[in-house]
């Protein structure tokens, strides 16, 4: 590090505003798209500022499509309960491969690894065979079950309860906890930092996920938000003002919950690369 | 004693408990995860009739026989290969760049980190209908690119530079993801071996050249597989583009757009499942190729 001392600052600087820059201005163009009128849309001027500000086109989206209401309840109930069940799961299968004695224990835990390397898309097409014979097609339960644990994660609590003071647990067993108990009452708490990494981000995956519902859901009513976005976009694809303001109340959520929780997120992500 | 050990109360509880811990688990993971593996190596030599009741005919290797007269599968392999010979490099070294400029003491350097991070935490359905606006052509980037008069593309509709456009759009947006794990492995770097080397008057280049990055190779190595995994898996941006067809004139055909068209367009299930054999095959084969280059790697 001390070898950035010699380096020039202001090089450094320049070159870092204009990442940032970059990185900005797809955003801050998409918003600017979504208060502008589409006539100043189709004149393909460049200003960042709209000539005449206007929320019509937020108003325009909810009445023009009425299903875009539900596809933001869509989107935001499967995200729910696939977060909240693969907090649960993931840190108990974890918390298991850690601490716990049990015949099959190490063979699990390289299924799990050897899980982490199977590329997603290859099961997808026999996942779909699956949900139909299940009559799972259109439905909740055939996006949310399949995605209710996840192998990046349970290797991730693995490797967090591994380094996990064994003083509190002994503790506990001494005061007639059983594993549930201990688990639930006093590991579980003391998990946050690595349960506020995890949520954030099966929440972002499964709010931006769009490969698995496009196969799942072919019913409008059951869409989420990236499907119905698209849906949208075939519909009004020269509406581009429609698209941006669409996109924005899909991106706005995500980017909040980012503003208040990033540290987490550069966390999570430090938790699962840099581990291995 | 073996006996009276196995059916001690304490470790029958502890073994009970343990598997209880994992039946979620291996539940899920057995019916959407091992279960689909199975299925898809044993379908792929079938013909699937999807229509009504689902039936099979084995048909041995005629899927993947097949492969090899179909034009459109040499197209998406030649645009995949293409999409990950050019992403993979850049995304890797545009995060390694971007990593060491942040690891300086340099103020502000967490809100830079934060700010660069966004687009990495955006659904790839937006980011791709932002740059499909931006690449409108009468929009953005062309009014920039006329600005300093140079060429203006129709991007979305010029096969020669519509899987371009996807290219970049990929490279910005995975770049700083690959950068916040370079930058956590940097800082697992000991400062004692900077030290070191200072008293020994090492300059910064050979510091840079000894000790960052034969660290950096672990990581290096994670980078690129997680690189490979991911742009050989191209499908949402392709998709989006292109309204599903992989055009224009199939230049942002992918792989696995290709299966999606195979499975859902013309139903022809065992097909699509071979096409994705065929891709596992070759993501493992590209995995392996950089185990060898980078050496072994351990993951405990």
């Amino acid at each position: 590090m001390k070898k950035s001392l010699h380096w020039p600052i202001g090089l450094l600087y320049i070159g870092l505003i204009l990442y940032a820059v970059i990185t900005f201005i797809p955003f801050t163009w998409a918003l600017s798209a979504s208060f502008k009128s589409l006539a100043e849309i189709s004149s393909g001027g460049s200003n960042f500022v709209p000539q005449t500000f206007t929320f019509d086109n937020y108003k325009q989206i909810f009445l023009q499509e009425p299903l875009f209401g539900r596809w933001l309840f869509n989107s935001a109930i499967v995200a729910l309960i696939v977060t909240l069940f693969n907090l649960l799961f993931n840190s108990m299968a974890g918390y298991a491969l850690a601490r716990v004695q049990f015949p099959g224990n190490r063979f699990l835990f390289f299924l799990i690894l050897a899980v982490l390397v199977v590329p997603a898309q290859i099961t997808l097409l026999p996942k779909f065979l699956i949900l139909k014979s299940l009559g799972w097609l259109n439905s909740y339960q055939g996006l949310v079950v399949p995605t209710v644990v996840n192998a990046t994660f349970i290797f991730m609590m693995r490797q967090f309860f591994l380094n996990f003071p064994k003083e509190l647990e002994e503790a506990a067993a001494l005061d007639g906890l059983n594993r549930f108990e201990t688990f639930f009452q006093v590991v579980l708490p003391l998990a946050k930092p690595a349960l506020a990494a995890q949520t954030i981000f099966i929440f972002m995956g499964s709010w931006n996920e769009f490969l698995l519902p496009l196969v799942v859901m072919s019913d409008p009513t059951m869409f989420t938000l990236p499907i119905g976005l698209n849906a949208f976009k075939g519909q009004y694809i020269t509406y581009w003002n429609y698209i941006m303001a669409a996109s924005m109340v899909f991106t706005l959520p995500a980017l909040a919950i980012y503003a208040f929780f990033n540290r987490y997120f550069i966390q999570g992500v430090t938790f699962t690369g840099g581990k291995s | 004693m073996l006996k009276s050990k196995f059916f001690n109360r304490r470790n029958v509880r502890e073994a009970l408990s343990g598997y209880l811990f994992m039946t979620p688990t291996i539940v899920v993971l057995g019916v959407f995860l091992a279960l689909p593996v199975l299925y898809a190596i044993v379908l792929a030599f079938h013909k699937v009739n999807l229509l009504g009741d689902v039936s099979y005919r084995f048909t041995g290797l005629k899927n993947f026989v097949r492969m090899q007269d179909d034009e459109r599968v040499w197209i998406a392999l030649q645009n995949t290969v293409q999409y990950v010979a050019i992403v993979v490099p850049i995304q890797t070294l545009l995060a390694l760049g971007l990593a060491l400029t942040l690891n300086t003491k340099i103020r502000g350097r967490s809100w830079f980190r934060v700010a660069f991070f966004l687009p990495t935490v955006t659904s790839s359905a937006v980011l791709t209908l932002i740059f499909m606006w931006i690449y409108n052509s009468n929009g953005l980037l062309n009014s920039v690119l006329s600005f300093f008069s140079l060429p203006t593309y129709n991007w979305l509709g010029d096969p020669e530079v519509a899987l371009k456009g996807i290219m970049i759009m990929n490279v910005w947006a995975t770049a700083p993801l690959f950068m916040v794990i370079y930058l956590a492995a940097l800082q697992d770097i000991p400062e004692s071996l900077y030290e070191a080397a200072a008293i020994d008057g090492a300059t910064t280049w050979e510091k840079f050249w000894h000790i960052t990055l034969p660290f950096l190779r672990p990581v290096t190595f994670f980078v690129i597989v997680m690189g490979l995994i991911g742009t050989f898996q191209l499908f949402d941006q392709s998709y989006i583009f292109s309204n599903g067809s992989g055009g224009p004139n199939n230049a942002t055909l992918t792989i696995v757009l290709l299966i999606y068209q195979y499975a859902f367009k013309n139903l022809d299930m065992g097909y699509a499942l071979a096409l994705t054999l065929m891709l596992a095959f070759v993501i493992m084969t590209a995995t392996l190729v950089q185990r060898q280059f980078f050496g072994e790697e351990s993951l405990d």
